[in-house]
């Protein structure tokens, strides 16, 4: 089945038709026809790769009351994303061929996105020995993602070691950056705020400690190390300083910290409570200038769904995370875009380039994610209205929680459509199956 | 004054005076009376919601709205539908089915307060969340401090002891700035928290540079525990820095008073001697907490029902 989409702009350029035929992108140009393809108007409409996340949260299996892969995998396809790559923190963690094999299966039975697991870098995530990382590598989920997320590898012996391994499976360890003994009951950002609110600090020095530490060991055993969401100015300028002295490191942001700040505290609504925690508006503008000048290389959206009895109490007893696919690509319009911090294409490498050459996503063929826009390419794509505003509904969400910071917040752009190897995951905002 | 009373940040000038005058205002229409009790809040209903022991401040609130005539509920987390797993938003609105008009909570966790006051239609008041606030202890350690000294305006307190885990020492630094006294916090540096700098106070490492030009000396309570966190090293070394003992009183203007929310750890942070000493407002505290929370149930109750 073929689609014609008449009169899109690639990454905001000048309008052409694309036409999309057996899962690729076959013609590109003015005035195509195709005899039979379904046609779809796209006037005004920008066209960007499909979005490609390093860091979801699906809580399948074990926690399918928050999330299952497949409502977390239509809330990503509403978000524009065409893979996802889904965090090992499950029950049972996801650190053997097994969990990873049923996470994948699970990803493509349900259609709507590729599923990407990442496995667990230590059993359990206990920090304590190695997961079998070969094994979860070879198995047909093709793991090239590790991370303990949700903690960090806190022993350095123990992240030089896995930082080493991974780089016979050309993998890469994904690191939480918390240093554990700083944030011992923390509850969010440290300074003038949590002295005011009472709730328990933590720093930023407790994620910049960390990641110093491991720029320097991956710069010393050569290898390849990425980091989770960034969240503090002092964490930039050392990626930068790394990146400077050529370690092969690369680092994300997520939505909310380019959005948000430890101000959302003031309410005690856990609804913004989420780890890393929300930090200043200093922190706010340097993530965005990373992010602008790529010393930051991905955006992320650590989409994080909780029950509604995990959110609805008292802060400290509230868990962390917050919901982040479906208004991902609205945030870094508003945040990044709209103050011409970064062009379409900027937004394309940011949010599927980069995020699948890290995760090895970029070189699987027909099933390669983040490549351009041209003939020849697997047909990921979506069709973004820039003008489009509208106030975010929780209820609305497809995902199976609710727990969104942006409720009631008006954002801009809306993901009118989007194609996973041809096919209309999206279209007319609403998920195909 | 607003619907809720939940943290002493929220209460401007008027207000605060307000409860305070309020405060004398009860006490002298109860003065010499035999029976100690007013008919206002006759009709409405305050439960006490614990979830950490209190026994002085649960008992201060309920002598409090027993004497304005409300009908009392104690409600403790521990034996109830709470230890066994309720949630503090089903507790409240199990409350509120049963027809209270306030909730007085008392909980662990900073903020708990905030959210009530977002699940139910009555009126909130906090009786101390976590390492937040505690309004009504520093609505009383004003109201002494005026009884005591005639005016709050220049006053000088010394807030000493653990700042950063202090609910009190939060509550009065904004409640006793608002009110124009001049605060200065004295602690070891590890029990300050970082962003003290923001706050309305002065900040000294030194007790005895701060003791000879203070009104007021408020001993905050240190537990011992602190010290496997390694905030300070020894109870001894703290006690010897920080500690409020005869000699450092001795230096204290004439007329300055020293205070302690309770309950004290006498040898710690203050010796028997200043205790027990005529500087001391320590009982006086304890019987204008009485007062001063029957001036917050009726100003936030209204009196009559609606």
């Amino acid at each position: 089945m073929s689609t014609l989409i008449k009169g899109a702009r690639p990454y905001g350029e000048d309008a052409v038709d694309l036409l999309l035929d057996d899962g690729v992108i076959t013609a590109i140009g003015t005035g195509l026809s195709a005899d039979g393809a379904q046609v779809v108007d796209a006037a005004g409409l920008i066209a960007l790769p499909g979005l490609v996340d390093l860091h979801t949260h699906l809580r399948e299996p074990g926690r399918e009351d928050a999330e299952t892969v497949e409502t977390g995998s239509r809330a990503a396809a509403l978000g524009g994303f065409t893979a996802v790559h889904a965090m090992a923190n499950t029950d049972p963690v996801a650190d053997t061929a097994g969990v990873v094999e049923q996470v994948w299966r699970l990803g493509q039975e349900a259609g709507l996105v590729d599923v990407v697991p990442v496995g667990a870098v230590t059993v359990g995530l206990r920090g304590e020995r190695l997961a079998e990382l070969g094994a979860m590598a070879d198995s047909a989920a093709r793991v090239r993602v590790f991370s303990d997320d949700g903690h960090c590898v806190a022993d350095p012996a123990l992240m030089r070691r896995a930082l080493e391994y991974v780089k016979a499976l050309d993998g890469v360890v994904a690191q939480h950056a918390e240093e554990p003994r700083l944030t011992v009951g923390a509850q969010m950002n440290e300074g003038d705020r949590s002295a005011r609110l009472g709730l328990a600090g933590w720093p930023a020095a407790a994620e910049e400690a960390v990641i110093a530490r491991d720029v320097l060991l991956a710069g010393h055993v050569g290898a390849r190390l990425h980091v989770c969401h960034v969240s503090t100015a002092g964490s930039v300028e050392i990626l930068r300083w790394a990146k400077s002295r050529g370690v092969q490191v690369t680092a994300e942001v997520t939505p909310h910290h380019l959005l948000l700040t430890d101000e959302c505290a003031e309410t005690y609504d856990p609804v913004f409570k989420v780890n890393p925690p929300l930090r200043t508006d200093a922190d706010v503008q340097a993530l965005r200038a990373g992010l602008a000048d790529g010393t930051i290389d991905a955006v992320a959206t650590d989409h994080a769904p909780h029950a509604v009895e995990d959110k609805e109490s008292e802060w400290a007893s509230a868990r962390p995370g917050m919901l982040g696919l479906e208004q991902a690509l609205s945030i870094v319009v508003q945040t990044m875009v709209e103050p011409g911090l970064l062009d379409w294409r900027g937004v394309a490498d940011r949010m599927s380039v980069r995020p699948a050459a890290i995760g090895r996503l970029a070189d699987r063929g027909a099933d390669s994610h983040g490549r351009p826009l041209t003939v020849g390419e697997p047909a990921n794509l979506l069709l973004l209205d820039p003008t489009h505003r509208a106030t975010v509904d929780p209820a609305a969400l497809a995902s199976r929680s609710r727990n969104s910071p942006y409720a009631g917040r008006e954002l801009p752009g809306r993901v009118v459509a989007t194609f996973l190897r041809g096919t209309a995951t999206v279209m007319d905002g609403k998920a195909q199956k | 004054m607003k619907r809720h009373l939940l943290e002493a940040a929220d209460l401007d000038r008027a207000d605060a005076t307000l409860v305070l005058d309020t405060a004398g205002q009860i006490e002298s229409a109860l003065a010499g009376r035999e029976v100690k009790k007013l008919p206002t809040l006759r009709g409405r209903t305050v439960v006490n919601l614990f979830y950490e022991d209190s026994t002085r401040t649960r008992i201060s609130f309920e002598l409090a709205a027993k004497r304005l005539s409300a009908d009392v509920i104690n409600f403790s987390a521990k034996g109830s539908s709470v230890s066994k797993g309720e949630s503090l938003k089903d507790t409240a609105l199990t409350l509120e089915a049963m027809g209270s008009d306030a909730i007085v909570i008392r909980h662990q966790a900073s903020g708990a307060p905030h959210r009530l006051a977002r699940w139910v239609k009555g009126s909130v008041v906090n009786a101390g969340d976590g390492t937040h606030e505690h309004p009504t202890q520093a609505l009383l350690d004003a109201y002494t401090i005026r009884q005591r000294l005639g005016r709050l305006d220049g006053v000088r307190v010394a807030i000493v002891g653990d700042v950063l885990h202090s609910r009190v020492a939060r509550s009065n630094v904004w409640l006793l700035s608002t009110l124009g006294a001049e605060v200065t916090l004295v602690a070891p540096p590890t029990l300050l928290p970082v962003g003290v700098g923001s706050w309305p106070v002065a900040v000294s490492y030194d007790l005895d540079a701060v003791l000879p030009k203070a009104d007021v000396v408020m001993m905050l309570r240190v537990q011992a525990e602190r010290m496997n966190a390694s905030f300070f090293p020894s109870a001894r070394e703290y006690s010897r820095r920080y500690g409020l003992d005869g000699r450092r009183m001795a230096t204290l203007p004439d007329d300055a008073i020293v205070m302690h929310p309770g309950p004290m750890n006498r040898g710690m942070e203050i010796a028997a001697e200043v205790a027990d000493s005529a500087r001391s407002t320590i009982v006086d505290q304890v019987g204008n907490g009485v007062s001063v929370r029957m001036a917050v149930l009726y100003l936030l109750l209204g009196g009559a029902p609606e």
